[in-house]
């Protein structure tokens, strides 16, 4: 179970793409996963041949269970056949097998791994009982969840106790292998929207959290100016057929992905008290979720896609986010989340940076501003651009290059 | 319950009790004598062994110079003699001059001996502050003597215990050391009337709860049945064990507790680092780790020389609310 964000702690397998005999290359889709926030396409990581699947659909794992054995295209098997055989194998093991997110230091760690507070005895009563320890809150010393908050999760109704599976899948998975919940007689679908837009808040409430308590925020804004960008954006999409024009978000993530190669402290993580650059620049997009909620999914190598591509990359992430099925490799590796909250009427945002990365960009509204330059004032389109950057990674004076450089490239469009 | 003999009980003091238990063994055998700092003509430092020695004669109730290392080695020579003598030392700090006959001696000539020869010697001492004796005079040091085998380190916190506890530890074989609270000497209650010897193998449930268990010993069990009432006002029935005896520990009277109530608060009058309350709460652990619903807690002595002062040796000293807090942080907002 690969971890699909920072902090994730176990995950559903919802589906199996794929079954034992058949060829599997880096980067296919290999299965679906419900995570609290989202469900989402696991890609593999090595080209072979699917040996054996580990884990049935329906059943909900601890990040880093191996869920299938892979054959490496030679012959030589690529992941160990060890199934861990206690219930609770390290969170962090990166040996696990097809999913296991590889890639340079960026996913191999998935540091915000809090474990959940439970006490000894709560835990095993859970274990014994199949009970799902993410949904209860903890009443205990320092908010661990107590035997007494097991037992009284145990006796509510389905609610509690029920894994928040979307409806439409409930019907196609096998019941669960293991020792089971009480056969959860099925809560009205209502009831999970609900349960799934709780354990969305909350997760987004543990990073948000973390993040203020740990990070020390700096925060710059810069008014630049849009006028070049805008027209010539106009002009440009005025020769293209409807399908491929470029929004403005287009050019302004282009813009932020170019600026960050000049000021490399912003894009990366912050881990084990040091700051990690990261070479590529994956920008993760915010995309608000209706009726609530928010994914920030990775708009991998923003620095090095064209314009078009970049908007057709947009768009595809875009879709998929509100749709519910996001891959792997989308959550967790973005090094720099962008937030644009100009669609409501905002002028400026005071970004809150998703750990572990070290930098959030914002913008605002775009409209219309007297623009005073060379001696005479205009109306121009204007657009405020934050920036929120951890003080521990970077310092206001390069928080302001970095600003500076997308005004000064949002000055160029042509050269995006 | 019903014997109407058994019934009979009779109003006595800690310190009455320990008397009455010297005397009894003084009757019992005749092997027994006592020696110490001032146990004869004073009637002892806390007045313990007052009228003994009008009793049984200088013989049997021994004045000893100002030296522990002396009169505990010449303990231990009387018992390899075949007599059985209780050795009084003044207050367990003093105890440290003889620590070398204690360890050396005392606790391995049975094992360096190959079981030729043992050593059954009681030791008396004070122990424990609250009465204003500063740093030379009140430090709770039993945890460090419960670190040595080939001894029995005893604790008696009731007036049964203080009456029953020496002649069993008489009837061992082997060193016994009888840890007297200071500040217990004048509290009162009642016994029967028929007290006697008591066993001094396991630790007692003094009271019974569901939710919390405290666990104490000597000096601090009166904290910690107080703290369990004060428990109870707000609805946290709290189980109190009482050690009683500190090596061998009863490890399975605590673990049973554990498992009954989940959760544990040790109240230690020792420093905490290193001390008898850690040695508890590794057993827990090691012991009910699966059991428990919160971390272990400790109520100990602020880590530092008991101050003489009323005020800070009072703060320095476990409280009945550290106590109180300590459990109802355990119990949480949610109790079962």
């Amino acid at each position: 179970m690969p971890s699909l964000g920072a902090d994730m702690e176990s995950g559903t397998l919802l589906e199996w793409h794929v079954k034992p005999g058949d060829v599997v290359h880096r980067g296919d889709i290999v299965a679906r996963v419900d995570t609290e926030k989202a469900e989402i396409e696991v890609e593999i990581f090595h080209d072979g041949v699917v040996e054996e699947l580990l884990v049935t659909p329906g059943t909900k794992v601890p990040v880093g269970t191996p869920l299938a054995r892979l054959r490496a295209a030679e012959g030589a098997v690529v992941a160990p056949a060890a199934r861990p055989e206690a219930p609770a194998p390290p969170p962090r093991a990166v040996t696990a097998p097809p999913p296991a997110p590889p890639p340079p230091a960026a996913a191999a760690a998935p540091l915000a791994l809090r474990r959940l507070r439970v006490s000894p005895v709560a835990r095993r009563i859970a274990e014994e009982r199949g009970i799902d320890l993410a949904g209860i809150t903890g009443t205990g010393p320092d908010g661990a969840i107590t035997r007494a908050d097991v037992e009284r999760a145990a006796a509510a109704p389905v609610t509690a106790a029920a894994p928040a599976a979307p409806a439409a899948l409930v019907a196609s998975v096998t019941a669960p292998a293991a020792p089971a919940p009480p056969a959860p007689t099925l809560a009205p679908a209502a009831a999970r929207a609900a349960e799934r837009a709780r354990a969305m808040r909350r997760t987004i409430g543990a990073a948000m959290a973390r993040s203020k308590r740990e990070i020390p925020h700096y925060y710059l804004s810069m008014r630049l100016d849009l006028s070049h960008a805008l027209r010539w954006l106009e002009a440009e999409n005025a020769r293209r057929p409807a399908p491929q024009r470029i929004l403005p978000a287009a050019l302004l993530l282009r813009a932020t992905a170019l600026a960050l190669r000049e000021v490399p402290e912003l894009n990366g993580f912050f881990r084990d008290d040091a700051f990690q650059p990261s070479e590529a620049v994956h920008l993760g997009v915010a995309v608000a979720l209706r009726p609530a909620g928010l994914v920030a999914p990775a708009l991998h190598d923003a620095d090095r896609l064209s314009l078009d591509a970049l908007m057709a990359a947009l768009r595809d992430l875009v879709q998929r986010a509100r749709s519910g099925v996001l891959r792997s490799s989308e959550l967790g590796e973005a090094t720099i989340t962008v937030t644009s909250l100009g669609d409501t009427g905002a002028d400026l945002v005071y970004g809150v940076i998703h750990p572990p990365q070290v930098a959030m960009v914002g913008f605002g509204r775009v409209h219309e501003e007297p623009w005073a330059e060379n001696g005479g004032v205009g109306a121009r389109p204007v657009v405020t651009a934050s920036l929120a950057a951890d003080h521990r990674a970077s310092d206001g004076h390069r928080g302001g290059l970095f600003l500076a450089a997308l005004a000064r490239l949002l000055l160029h469009p042509e050269a995006l | 319950m019903s014997a109407p003999a058994a019934a009979a009980r009779v109003r006595s003091s800690y310190r009455a009790a320990l008397r009455e238990a010297l005397r009894d063994a003084l009757q019992r055998d005749p092997r027994v004598f006592l020696m110490g700092e001032d146990v004869g003509r004073y009637g002892g430092c806390f007045a313990v062994s007052k009228g003994l020695l009008e009793e049984f004669g200088p013989e049997r109730v021994r004045d000893t110079p100002l030296s522990e290392v002396a009169f505990v080695g010449a303990g231990i020579g009387a018992a390899l003699g075949g007599m059985r003598p209780i050795v009084e030392i003044m207050t367990v700090n003093f105890s440290l001059l003889a620590l070398d006959q204690v360890l050396n001696t005392a606790a391995a000539l049975c094992h360096m001996s190959g079981g030729q020869f043992s050593v059954p010697l009681v030791i008396r001492m004070t122990t424990g502050a609250g009465r204003q004796l500063a740093a030379q005079h009140s430090h709770s040091l039993e945890g460090w003597y419960a670190h040595i085998p080939g001894i029995k380190v005893l604790a008696p916190a009731t007036l049964e215990d203080a009456r029953g506890m020496l002649w069993t530890a008489l009837e061992d074989p082997n060193p016994v050391l009888l840890f007297e609270h200071g500040a217990l000497y004048p509290v009162e209650g009642e016994l029967a009337a028929d007290a006697g010897p008591v066993e001094i193998n396991r630790a007692a449930l003094r009271r019974r709860g569901r939710d919390v268990t405290l666990i104490a010993y000597g000096g601090t069990l009166a904290k910690a049945l107080t703290a369990a009432d004060v428990l109870a006002t707000s609805g946290v029935e709290a189980e109190v064990v009482d050690l009683r005896t500190l090596r061998p520990l009863d490890s399975e009277t605590v673990l049973e507790s554990v498992v009954r109530t989940h959760r544990a608060v040790i109240v230690d009058e020792g420093w905490r680092s290193g001390g008898l309350s850690a040695e508890i709460s590794a057993r827990i652990v090691e012991g009910a780790f699966y059991e428990l619903d919160a971390p272990v807690a400790r109520v100990c002595s602020a880590e530092v020389p008991m101050p003489y002062a009323k005020h800070l040796e009072d703060a320095a000293l476990p409280r009945v609310e550290t106590i109180v807090a300590e459990a109802l942080r355990l119990v949480g907002a949610g109790r079962a």
